[in-house]
């Protein structure tokens, strides 16, 4: 009896997949190169971050496991924007690279329908444009009813260091040398990427005293709506900054031809990310920066390698050696692992359907770094929607497709497949249009019915939620019902807080409104009986009511167009008029909605019009 | 691919040359399959080739034939240009040949749209190059051409720019929070920025009134009692017997309209029936549209009878003109002096003199008109407005918008939640020519800020 899903490669966008596959109950075979390389962080240590941090929120209200092993096991953990609004607060751990690895081995251990094997894969089992299962190395068929891919930087690795290029992984693993010949020949376009991370450097060896101190926060915090805090604040690992010198500087602009980027290698075909840039590219595009940032990061509490983030390079070891020395602190360092580069290929992903299936094989499947994307919590989420979406279409039931109103997984998929990429794409705050709905303090009310309803999340969970939301409309109401009458000693406070003092007696709800008013201020005059969750969320309700409800009707007005569905079978071709670049993208992307159709670069307002008003006169018929 | 379609892109009739326009794909094969001369699918991209048009033995029209491969034409197609020779017989015969041919009569306006769906030029643009078929005036035409060269286009561009800044400077502030080598934009920071944006956008509101008038002119209504000399004015300004003058009180009945250029501005004169309690049902609708007219207009000239006393009715129209520009025309001056002026509160420096009949006081009048509008002011400076309706109104809404910001930033809203506003306007000017992408965006915080791991 085979599988019925195969999970291709153990990196953070494979666990997710394995993860959703077997809780739901599908017999699932993850196949990785290296079982010591599951949920392997090959480049930051880093969970979350500026929205990446809020991902790892989503993907734990739909039932994702990233968030609570980083929980289990970071380093230190922090609120990031804290002095911004709630909309860009974002939580980012510093992960511990050998214990975050370990406990999601664990867990995926303690599941019932999953197997895990090594194996290199180099092909798939295609019958009539159908995926039947995956081919080894050694020729050895393994079938299944679904596969999906989460390759990683593995298809193709090539490392680069100065002037040689290996064909290797991130720890000299062997990659997958055909896998993205044979995806070609099934119809795939490829694109070739590059990524690149920076050296490892011996904690023992640097003199912290000429850095400056990076602590976590002194604020309990958890990514996960289920767990505890796992850590004591004073526990937490500090991280550390420096800067780079003049002296750095002149190093790398004696030594450019030497970096592989620029001249020493003369066949990069890879495109590297754009917010991601090396350090050569820093001083050379920046070359009125004196200086530049490099925070220094713990890696794990079992070894002691320090990451040196920042100084991404793809200079030869000789000059890593001269630029590492030149920064504060690091005189006598020791290079445990010397920064490269790494070429990679993907599959463009246009060629993919918003559930993560793709349109050129059926019953396959793609996430992470082989769609495009970079960073472990895009890769994640992925995972997870790729491996809800096989279960769901193995039980037969429609695709569970995230708007970008509802969440910034939504916002990755649909920029991913109507947008296509140019360079490895990376979540940020500024893509998410509704990022004011899409926050990190509501991630569990705006994903867990999701989750609950495709089986990933408990009765047990769900209820706590709806107790939660409950007790928000509670706290409003309590505002609402109690009022604070203006005595000379309530003017007083007032007047300590420099905040305006009401004219009459006004509701605690009507103050909250106020500008300046916070809830700690309001419990100068009355105890509120809630959590600080629930405080926290009716302040947010209360105080940005405003903007929220803008981006409500901003939400809505995409919703309406996204009701205006495309039918499958239109051919642009006869659609009169379109500009010539807005069909061919509309043929490529082959959009489902009007709404979908305007997101596409190149498709401008007059051919949306055009369009609406073919499908109007060719569809009338139909209902939709 | 798109059809080849052709038609005639001169004026009809008049001139020594007309000009007829083929663009498409098949445009080059389709004309030399009815030209004789050299082969066209052979001749170097933007030549003028000396032939003959000929179909079916017959020799139509001796021609220069421009043949110009895409993408460096007008529509970014393969376009060809036929000069025949003036006069309507040979042209349309031309013209009729090549549908015969397999060309496809252009739609109004069909090479533009081409040249604007194929990327050419923007909406602004297009909209322009409309503008510029349609142009009446000199300074219409200036205007026009400055928008599809793209000026009226950099105005809004320049605005977007100045917002792109904050914009992507907020945005790195939020996604790359620890960065020390990012300015820190701050609401004390955004306040002057915002204010110079809104008085940006105001002055170009204001300059945009005057777009609108040199594109739109001056809608001009003549008020006045029956027989006042309301036609007679419109002739004389004219120039010809355009409106019916007659002794007979109540002649004119319809509203008819004449255009006239006072220093390049365009005057559009509506001829309104007299205004006056009448019995007669036809006349009752004259009046209605009279007072209807006034309200549409953007100048009225009010017009009495130097002869006749100020009535009732008079001083109630006057009072309904006042919210617009008007001038109080004093006809007949040549005739004894009944009127009071004293008797209604106008303002002494509108009122013109004249007496039609001998021709005085025209030319008064429309120096009067120029002075109200200062329309010297207008046409000597260099024309580049909004000057549709569609571009005014986005940025009127813009304007708004900008207020709204303004008064959150002075409340201390989040900066965020600021950006979020800010970054619609910016999205919403991008749509008067066009323009708004996100890539945009991205691309300008990649540019401007060191990130990275």
């Amino acid at each position: 009896m085979g599988y019925e899903i195969i999970v291709v490669g153990g990196g953070h966008a494979g666990c997710e997949a394995s993860y959703a596959c077997a809780k739901k109950g599908h017999k699932t075979l993850l196949i990785t190169g290296n079982i010591k390389n599951i949920a392997d962080m090959p480049c930051n240590p880093h969970i979350g971050g500026s929205a990446k941090g809020i991902v790892v929120r989503e993907i734990d209200a739909l039932g994702g496991i990233m968030g609570k092993i980083a929980d289990k096991t970071h380093l230190q953990i922090k609120m990031l924007n804290s002095a911004k609004g709630p909309a860009v607060q974002s939580l980012r751990a510093q992960g511990d690279k050998i214990a975050y690895p370990k406990e999601m081995l664990n867990t995926l251990n303690s599941l019932e329908n999953l197997e895990i094997k090594e194996g290199m894969v180099e092909d798939l089992i295609v019958e009539d444009g159908v995926v039947k299962g995956i081919v080894l190395e050694d020729g050895t068929k393994i079938e299944s009813k679904i596969v999906i891919l989460t390759t990683g930087t593995y298809l193709k690795a090539d490392i680069l260091v100065g002037s040689t290029r290996t064909r290797k992984g991130p720890h000299g693993e062997k990659p997958s040398q055909h896998l993205s010949d044979k995806l070609r020949e099934y119809g795939f376009t490829i694109k070739r990427l590059k990524t690149g991370t920076p050296q490892r450097i011996d904690r023992k060896t640097i003199d912290f005293s000429k850095t400056k101190l990076e602590p976590g926060d002194d604020k309990l915090l958890t990514f996960s709506f289920d767990l505890e805090p796992q850590y004591k604040i004073e526990d937490q690992e500090p991280c550390y900054l420096t800067y780079t010198t003049p002296e750095t500087h002149k190093i790398i602009m004696d030594n450019l031809n030497k970096s592989s980027m620029y001249g020493a290698l003369d066949d990069i075909e890879g495109i590297g990310p754009r917010y991601c840039p090396s350090i050569e590219d820093k001083v050379v595009r920046f070359s009125d920066k004196e200086r530049h940032q490099l925070f220094i990061e713990p890696e794990s509490r079992y070894y002691d390698d320090m990451y040196l983030q920042g100084f991404s390079t793809s200079m030869p070891p000789e000059i890593q050696e001269q630029m590492v020395h030149s920064l504060p602190g690091f005189e006598h360092a020791k290079i445990l692992k010397y920064g490269y580069a790494i070429e990679y290929d993907a599959i463009y992903p246009t060629q993919l359907h918003a559930s993560l299936e793709t349109k050129v094989l059926e019953n396959l499947f793609t996430a992470g770094q082989i769609n495009g994307t970079s960073g472990y919590e895009e890769a994640a989420c992925q995972g997870l929607m790729a491996g809800i979406n096989a279960s769901l279409k193995l039980e037969g039931k429609e695709p569970l497709v995230l708007k970008r109103n509802e969440a910034y997984i939504g916002v990755l998929i649909d920029d991913l497949i109507t947008k296509g990429i140019r360079d490895p794409y990376r979540l940020l705050t500024s893509r998410a249009e509704f990022r004011l709905l899409l926050r990190s303090d509501n991630a569990d009310q705006r994903l867990r019915k999701y989750g609950y309803d495709v089986g990933l999340i408990s009765e047990e969970q769900i209820s706590k939620l709806n107790k939660k939301i409950e007790d928000i409309g509670k706290c409003i109401d309590y505002l609402k019902n109690n009022k604070l009458k203006i005595t000379n000693e309530v003017e007083a406070i007032f007047n300590e807080n420099i905040i305006p003092i009401p004219q009459t007696t006004i509701s605690y709800e009507q103050l909250l409104r106020r500008p300046e008013v916070t809830i700690e201020f309001i419990e100068n005059f009355i105890e509120i009986p809630f959590s600080d969750e629930i405080k926290e969320q009716v302040y947010i309700n209360l105080k940005y009511e405003g903007y929220i409800k803008k981006a409500y009707k901003e939400a809505e007005k995409m919703l309406k167009l996204e009701e205006k569905q495309i039918p499958e079978d239109i051919d642009y071709d006869k659609v009169k008029n379109i500009a010539s670049e807005a069909r061919q993208k509309l043929k490529e992307v082959r959009p489902t909605t009007i709404a979908q159709a305007i997101r596409i670069s190149g498709v401008n307002p007059a051919d949306i019009s055009i369009l609406s008003v073919y499908l109007k006169k060719e569809y009338a018929n139909d209902n939709k | 691919m798109e059809d080849t379609i052709c038609a005639i892109s001169t004026s009809k009739g008049v001139g020594a040359i007309s000009i007829v326009r083929v663009s498409g794909s098949d445009a080059i094969t389709i004309v030399n399959n009815i030209f004789k001369g050299k082969d066209l699918t052979k001749v170097n991209s933007h030549t003028i080739n000396y032939g003959h048009i000929e179909y079916k033995g017959e020799v139509i029209d001796e021609v220069l034939v421009s043949v110009m491969k895409g993408p460096k034409t007008f529509t970014t197609e393969d376009v060809v240009e036929i000069n025949t020779h003036g006069g309507i017989a040979p042209t349309n015969k031309v013209l009729e040949v090549l549908l015969e041919n397999g060309c496809r009569l252009a739609d109004p306006g069909e090479f533009t749209k081409r040249a604007f769906l194929n990327g050419r030029i923007d909406l602004l643009e297009a909209e322009a190059v409309m503008d510029m078929i349609d142009s009446k005036t000199e300074i219409q035409r200036k205007m026009a051409s400055n928008q599809i060269s793209g000026k009226t286009s950099s105005l809004i561009n320049e605005l977007r720019d100045d917002m792109v800044q904050i914009i992507s400077n907020i945005n790195v502030n939020i996604d790359y929070p620890e960065y020390d080598d990012v300015d820190i934009i701050t609401n004390d920071i955004l306040l002057p920025k915002i204010t110079k944006l809104k008085d940006k956008i105001n002055k170009i509101l204001e300059e945009s009134k005057n777009g609108k008038l040199i594109k739109e002119g001056i809608k001009t209504s003549i008020i006045g009692r029956p027989n006042v000399g309301k036609s007679s004015l419109l002739n004389a300004l004219l120039e010809e017997d355009k409106a019916i003058v007659t002794e007979i009180a109540g002649t004119t009945r319809d509203i008819v309209e004449g255009q006239i250029s006072i220093k390049g501005i365009l005057l559009n004169i509506i001829d309104t029936a007299g205004i006056r309690d009448t019995s007669d049902k036809v006349e009752a609708i004259g009046v209605e549209k009279s007072l209807k007219t006034m309200e549409e207009s953007d100048l009225v000239l009010f017009m009495l009878n130097n002869n006749e006393e100020i009535t009732e009715d008079i001083k109630e129209l006057i009072s309904k003109v006042k919210n617009k520009e008007y001038l109080v025309l004093i006809n007949k001056t040549d005739l004894e002096s009944k009127l009071d002026l004293d008797n209604i509160n106008i303002d002494k420096n509108r009122v013109v003199y004249l007496s039609i009949i001998n021709n005085k006081g025209i030319e008064e009048l429309k120096e009067k008109i120029s002075e109200l509008f200062n329309i010297s002011n207008i046409t000597s400076s260099d024309p580049t407005y909004l000057n549709n309706a569609r571009s005014i109104s986005i940025l009127n809404k813009c304007l708004n918008k900008v207020g709204e910001v303004e008064e959150a930033v002075k409340n201390n809203m989040p900066i965020d939640m600021i950006e979020l506003d800010i970054k619609s306007i910016w999205e919403e000017l991008g749509t008067i020519n066009g323009s708004t992408y996100e890539e945009e965006l991205l691309d300008e915080m990649f540019k401007r800020f060191c990130l990275g791991k």
